[in-house]
């Protein structure tokens, strides 16, 4: 559905995206992470036609975004769901999606149709004739999102849905995203909330200027916590722990930070070693309240990668 | 570029407008006010000296004062017109209409539709009754109803459509390239500059707009300019300048 390579804009002497590749299935779920002013935006608007590429290419449906004939194919393919929700305030809900309805061709019955299921869907059918203008953010947020739908796009984008958002607002509109999810469509999902990202994509790109990672988020975590390298066990007793009891630790000991009643230990593979390190603090006398595998959250990549790579 | 979506924006711009106060009024009663106000001037002049106002004079007055409907179309088109666009960008309404497939001409010419239509009804509404008020106060004094005749119908019906046609084009190019509405309103109102030249020509007897081919020529010329700048509009249309263009 959509494939990137090398996308690359510039404005004036600063590179906002660079070299982005990454290539988005139909029917997935593509969550886009980076801090603010990563270039989610200037990516979106770029793959929805909106701004111009700098250099590099990208194709939506199979038709290159460079090419301007292309364009009016490729804009009746997306939905856009813009950071700023740019209702006409002046309209009702209802005529803010007729008139949207009306631009991409909808028929009138399929328009009435679906203007009726989305509003539906969000909760905003009881207030379909009420100004925009009257709308709380969340309520504004959702018509954005059902005025996008209304032509049934192929493609979503949509440009951070629920930053701004109440927590419970937060959840319906991510609750509407899994429901469209299981219908299929295709959406690509810009956020710098991890958890989000998280819950409702299949696959994650890590954005700073540059694509710092692509995967699932399963990938991702591994990352960054297997792949060969050293794993955390900790281990927090009952009483600092005693000269005899590191020096049972024997081989491993080298590795070990304490800090108060609390041991972090490195070990390759804590599944089998655990218990050997508890074996040995239990034999040099110690007491042990619990020991955990601390294992490298979705925010630990990002920072890491956020940190490390990008030019931002 | 297709017809039909110039309708829907158009139709979409007419009911924005309807809930601005500031348009109606201006559109409602500016017209009808100058209708009065012209008339009220008449017949107070009228009263004062009778000599001043003589039916040779008053045959060259009227006409003058009808052509003031002309330059009021270039006054009245600003407050919408420079609104269509610019308008749109504060709003941020313009980000997900860009992302329609609807081209740039048919934009431009929904916009300019909304921004033609309701001063032109506007105006030919003021501009009636404007001729029945004058008919009525100058009818006893030239002894015939002086409206309408050939070259009024000549300015109302082409010159008065071609010059606010003109204003609304200038307009939307000043919208497209502006970043805040006061800008667009005041840089739009100039086009109120070459028609009320044309008007002071008239005065000091450098082109006597009495003349029906006079009328006809500037018609044609005005003509010319709103093809000019319709194209000039579609050419300064910069989708992405007016997206990115910081505020
Ligand atoms: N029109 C523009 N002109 C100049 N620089 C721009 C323009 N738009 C964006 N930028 C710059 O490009 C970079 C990326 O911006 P962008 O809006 O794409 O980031 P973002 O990831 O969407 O951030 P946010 O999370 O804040 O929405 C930023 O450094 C920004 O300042
Ligand atoms: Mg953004």
């Amino acid at each position: 559905m959509i494939e990137a390579n090398d996308l690359t804009k510039r404005f004036g002497g600063l590179t906002a995206v660079d070299s982005v590749s990454f290539s988005v299935g139909a029917g997935e779920v593509f969550g886009f992470l980076g801090p603010n002013g990563a270039g989610k935006t200037t990516t979106v608007r770029m793959l929805s036609c909106l701004i111009s590429k700098t250099s590099g290419d990208a194709k939506i449906g199979g038709y290159d975004i460079g090419d301007e004939s292309n364009h009016l194919k490729i804009r009746k393919l997306i939905g856009l769901v813009p950071d700023n929700v740019g209702l006409y305030d002046e309209l009702s809900a209802y005529e803010n999606l007729d008139f949207y309805g009306k631009l991409y061709d909808c028929a009138p019955a399929k328009r009435k149709e679906n203007i009726e299921r989305f509003l539906t869907m969000l909760g905003l059918w009881e207030k379909r004739d009420a100004a925009a203008g009257t709308f709380s953010k969340g309520m504004k947020q959702k018509l954005a999102i059902a005025r996008a739908l209304v032509h049934e796009p192929e493609l979503l984008f949509m440009d951070e849905p629920t930053a701004n958002l109440d927590p419970e607002s937060a959840k319906t509109v991510r609750d509407f995203i899994l429901e469209l999810k299981k219908e299929k469509k295709t959406i690509f999902l810009n956020t710098h909330n991890l958890d989000e990202a998280q819950r409702i994509c299949d696959r994650i790109g890590i954005l700073n200027t540059k694509l710092v990672a692509t995967g699932t988020p399963q990938e991702l975590e591994r990352a960054l916590s297997g792949g060969g390298g050293a794993r955390q066990t900790v281990v927090l007793l009952q009483e600092p722990p005693t000269d005899a009891m590191l020096a049972a630790l024997g081989p491993l000991s080298s590795s070990v930070k304490q800090e108060g009643n609390r041991l972090t230990i490195d070990l390759k593979d804590p599944e089998r070693e655990n218990s050997l390190v508890v074996d040995a603090l239990v034999k040099a006398g110690g007491h042990i309240q619990s020991v955990t595998i601390a294992s490298a959250s979705l925010e630990d990549v990002y920072l890491k990668l956020v940190r490390e790579g990008g030019g931002g | 570029m297709r017809l039909s979506k110039s309708r829907v924006i158009a139709a979409k711009d007419f009911k924005t407008y309807r809930k601005k106060r500031n348009v109606i009024y201006s559109l409602a009663v500016i017209p009808f006010l100058v209708a009065i106000l012209i008339t009220a001037v008449i017949l107070y002049a009228g009263r004062r000296s009778t000599s001043r106002l003589a039916p040779a004079e008053l045959t060259l007055l009227l006409p003058a004062f009808l052509f003031f409907y002309v330059i009021l179309a270039a006054y009245l088109a600003t407050p919408i017109a420079s609104y269509t666009i610019v308008g749109e960008k504060v709003e941020k309404s313009l980000e997900p209409l860009l992302a329609t497939p609807t081209t740039d001409g048919e934009i431009l010419l929904g916009k300019g539709l909304a921004a033609f239509l309701p001063p032109l009804a506007a105006l030919w509404a003021g501009s009636a009754l404007f001729m029945v008020l004058m008919d009525l106060a100058t009818r006893s004094k030239l002894g015939y109803y002086f409206f309408p005749n050939w070259d009024s119908a000549l300015v109302i019906l082409l010159l008065l459509p071609v010059a606010l046609l003109m204003s609304v084009e200038a307009n939307v190019v000043v919208s497209s390239r502006v970043t805040d509405v006061r800008a667009g309103q005041q840089l739009g109102s100039l086009t109120v500059i070459p028609l009320a030249a044309l008007y002071g020509a008239g005065e000091l007897n450098l082109i006597d707009l009495g003349d029906t081919t006079n009328l006809l020529a500037i018609v044609a010329a005005l003509a010319v300019v709103d093809v000019v700048l319709f194209f000039l509009a579609r050419a300064t249309f910069r989708r992405e300048e007016i997206l990115t263009k910081w505020r």
